[in-house]
This record gives structure tokens, C-alpha cells and sequence, in this order.
């Protein structure tokens, strides 16, 4: 044998600025904070997990124990509320951080992981997750892996292949659940397996009025639109008045609006086809585009109630 | 006998860490990697079993490192190797294959003359008959 010197100096004293700059923590937070609007509570949760790897590195110098987190996450909130977005951010944010060798999300509902008869399943999910290894692996929709009523279900064979390798290579992959809070709830009820394996439970809030009317003009502004005061005026009404009827999403209710708006501004520059066009007209919505949305009528209910007979 | 086939086969074994970056530089070439084992490990057999499919589509050695753990686990008494196979064009043939499993007992080969027409004499490669031969 040869006689290897120690390779490991372990070191004393840390700066910590340094650090977190060379890890790339700081830029990664920051990009979170511009691009994420709300969100607490996720914000936090990532703060948290970077400052660990950070000080688990440091540990790691000064010959401390290091053990590897377990990552494994499960998202829960209302529809709308950004639990795909962030799980697919979350990827990259955790290669960043150097959590996950190599970065790419796997995303998959029931239909990827159940096979269709005996002897399908596990074949199926284990390809799944194979393709995952050194990533993440986003599972929309979770409870659905769970069918309560039939007890033959194949989901509960694709569940016990995953607890065991999210149990067992750790360090390999990182999974994701998501899915609506009380439905998500009564599947860990049923699966405790799977509560105690998950390390971060993060709730996703619905957003505030305020924090709705952002990411309205945010998303305009990547489409190119300008609001005038009016119209900006008129969208905050809409935002609080369709945040109390049904089938209210969050910001994907707030997409499709913004959709819609374009739809209504288009129309409304056409119907007029003796005029001269500029580019500030084609850039900007007028509260007249808003206005018309049935939302200030009474909203798809009420459209249904004065159509019927 | 420690048997020489592939790449490799004359350093010691290599251990997991090695295999897995060997296996990630064949998934960072694009190349499909395979598991095979079989009991017959004559230099002219090689028609070796698969275990489960081709992976060409992975990121990660990690996913081939579980199917090669499993495979261990079923088949630890046989010869496995890992192949990568290069699918691009000009080349098509496999790239690199080296042995990840060998048995407790290996096995034994001997070299048979036979004695044919005109003092001429061939050569065959003879497995040995042993205890943990074929089951």
C-alpha cells in the first residue's frame, strides 16, 4: 500500500459572504424573488434549503458529520397558484445549489406510473424513474396514484416502488408531489408511508388582490401590452369581482382574463376599419376591452341562469 | 481463472464508483447502455442475455446502477456486463463492454489439439467440466 497523505485538512474559520457567493446562492435567491410574485411561504422553504447546503459544505471542510438532506417535497394549494411552476423552477434552483447532479424534471401524472394489467406497473415506473435519476420527478396530481375504493388498484404497487427508492437513493432524485390541499391531505391520511418521507410540506397561499393585479400587468407586459390608467383602474375591479365567483383559479383565471382582454382589444381595433392605426394603439388596452367581461354582469353563473327558459 | 473479456478485464475489478462513471460517460455519449449476464462466458458466445431493455434515454448512471444492483441480486452467480451500444451513423456497433459480475467460482477453459489430415492441428477452446458448472 502506499502511503497516501491525509487530503482532508480540515479548515477553521469560514467567510461566509465568500461562500455564499461562490455556491451561487445569492444570485439564485435573488432570481427567485424578480420572477416569483407572493409565494411566502416557498420563498422561505428555499431560503431555508440553500442555507443549509451552505453550511453542510462548511461542515463538510471542518470534517463535521455531513449528511445529505432528504429533498423530497410536496406542494399542496388551491388551482392556479403557481405549484407546477415553482416545482419545474425548483429543478433548476436545486441543480444550481448543486443538490441534483443533473437538473431535468420528469413530469408525470398516474397515467406515466400505473400500468394497465399485472405485471405492468412496476416495469413502468421504474423506467419513470430511471429517467429521472439525478433530477426531479414532478408528480401532478399525486392523490390519483391512490384509489381508495378499489383495493386491486395497480397505484398502490407504483406506490411502494417509489417510497422505496425515495427511501433508498436519496441522493439520486428528488420527488415532487402536488396537488389540491384536501385531496392531498386525505392521500397522505392514507399513505403515511408517504407523509413521513417528505421532508417539506409547503402550502401555496392564494394570492392577494394586489399581488393578482401584478401579475396581470406582468403578464400583458411579456405579451407586449400596455394598460392606460383607466383600464388598470377597471382590471383591479375585475380582479376583486371575479375573486368571489366560482371557479375562481388564482392566476390561471388571471391568464385566461388577460387572454381574453387581448381577444376584446383586437376585436374593438377592427371593428373599425376607416382609421388609422399607430403602434400605440395596437400596445394599449382600454378600460372598454375589461369592461365588457361578463365578470361585471354577474359572471358565467348568471349568463347560465338568464339563458335557461 | 480470472476470465479477459472486454475492456478492463485485466485491471482488478472495478469497483461501483468506477462502473457508474464509466456508464455516465457512455450516457454522456448518447450511447444505449445494456445489461447482460449469462453462464456461458466462452470467448466465441456472445449472444449474452439482456436484462430488461436497452437504456438510452437516461441522464443519470444512477437509474443503470439500480437495474445493475437488481440484476446482481437475481443473477449473482452468472457473468454480467454492461455494453454501450452507439446508434449514430458510421458507427452502429457497440463502443465499449466490460465485465461488472463475476461468479464466486469462475470459470475454467483448456485448450484441446486436434490432430487433422496432414500433421495439421487445430485448436478449440474446451470449458472445463467443474462443480459450478453449467445448472
Amino acid at each position: 500500500m502506499l502511503d497516501v497523505p491525509n487530503a482532508t485538512t480540515t479548515e477553521t474559520a469560514f467567510d461566509l459572504r465568500k461562500e455564499a457567493e461562490a455556491a451561487g446562492i445569492t444570485t439564485t435567491l435573488q432570481q427567485l424573488e424578480q420572477e416569483l410574485i407572493g409565494l411566502k411561504p416557498v420563498k422561505n422553504r428555499v431560503r431555508q434549503i440553500a442555507s443549509l447546503l451552505l453550511v453542510e459544505r462548511m461542515r463538510q471542510r471542518a470534517g463535521l458529520a455531513a449528511a445529505p438532506p432528504t429533498l423530497h417535497m410536496s406542494f399542496t394549494g388551491n388551482p392556479g397558484t403557481g405549484k407546477t411552476t415553482v416545482a419545474l423552477r425548483m429543478a433548476k434552483i436545486l441543480h444550481g445549489l448543486g443538490f441534483v447532479r443533473r437538473g431535468q424534471v420528469i413530469s408525470v401524472t398516474r397515467d406515466d406510473l400505473v400500468g394497465q394489467y399485472i405485471g405492468h406497473t412496476a416495469p413502468k415506473t421504474k423506467e419513470i424513474l430511471k429517467k429521472a435519476m439525478g433530477g426531479v420527478l414532478f408528480i401532478d396530481e399525486a392523490y390519483y396514484l391512490h384509489r381508495p375504493d378499489n383495493e386491486r388498484d395497480y397505484g398502490q404497487e407504483a406506490i411502494e416502488i417509489l417510497l422505496q427508492v425515495m427511501e433508498n437513493q436519496r441522493e439520486d432524485l428528488v420527488v415532487i408531489l402536488a396537488g389540491y390541499g384536501e385531496r392531498m391531505t386525505s392521500f397522505f391520511a392514507s399513505n403515511p408511508g408517504f407523509r413521513s418521507r417528505i421532508a417539506h410540506h409547503i402550502e401555496f397561499p392564494d394570492y392577494s388582490e394586489a399581488e393578482l393585479l401584478f401579475i396581470a400587468e406582468l403578464m400583458l407586459e411579456e405579451r407586449g401590452y400596455r394598460l392606460s390608467a383607466a383600464a388598470r383602474d377597471a382590471l383591479e375591479k375585475y380582479i376583486a369581482l371575479r375573486r368571489t365567483q366560482p371557479f375562481f383559479s388564482n392566476a390561471r383565471s388571471i391568464r385566461n382574463a388577460v387572454d381574453r382582454i387581448r381577444l376584446r382589444q383586437a376585436d374593438r381595433l377592427v371593428s373599425d376599419l376607416d382609421r388609422m392605426l399607430d403602434i400605440a394603439d395596437l400596445e394599449t388596452i382600454d378600460a372598454a376591452d375589461v369592461l365588457a367581461s361578463r365578470v361585471f354582469s354577474g359572471g358565467a353563473a348568471a349568463d347560465a341562469r338568464s339563458a335557461k327558459p | 481463472m480470472k476470465l479477459t473479456q472486454g475492456c478492463f478485464s485485466f485491471l482488478p475489478d472495478l469497483t461501483d464508483d468506477q462502473i457508474y462513471s464509466q456508464v455516465q460517460y457512455c450516457l454522456a455519449n448518447g450511447w444505449a447502455v445494456n445489461i447482460e449476464f449469462t453462464d456461458d462466458p466462452h470467448p466465441r458466445n456472445t449472444y449474452w442475455e439482456m436484462w430488461g431493455l436497452p437504456m438510452f434515454d437516461l441522464q443519470d448512471a444512477a437509474g443503470v446502477m439500480m437495474e445493475l444492483a437488481e440484476c446482481r441480486r437475481v443473477y449473482g452467480d452468472r457473468y454480467i456486463r454492461i455494453s454501450g451500444f452507439d446508434s449514430s451513423h458510421g458507427w452502429e456497433s457497440v463502443r465499449i463492454s466490460f465485465l461488472v459480475n463475476r461468479p464466486p467460482q469462475e470459470a475454467e477453459f483448456e485448450l484441446v489439439r486436434q490432430e487433422a489430415a496432414g500433421r495439421s492441428i487445430r485448436y478449440t477452446t474446451v470449458r472445463k467440466a467443474t462443480q459450478h458448472a453449467v445448472p
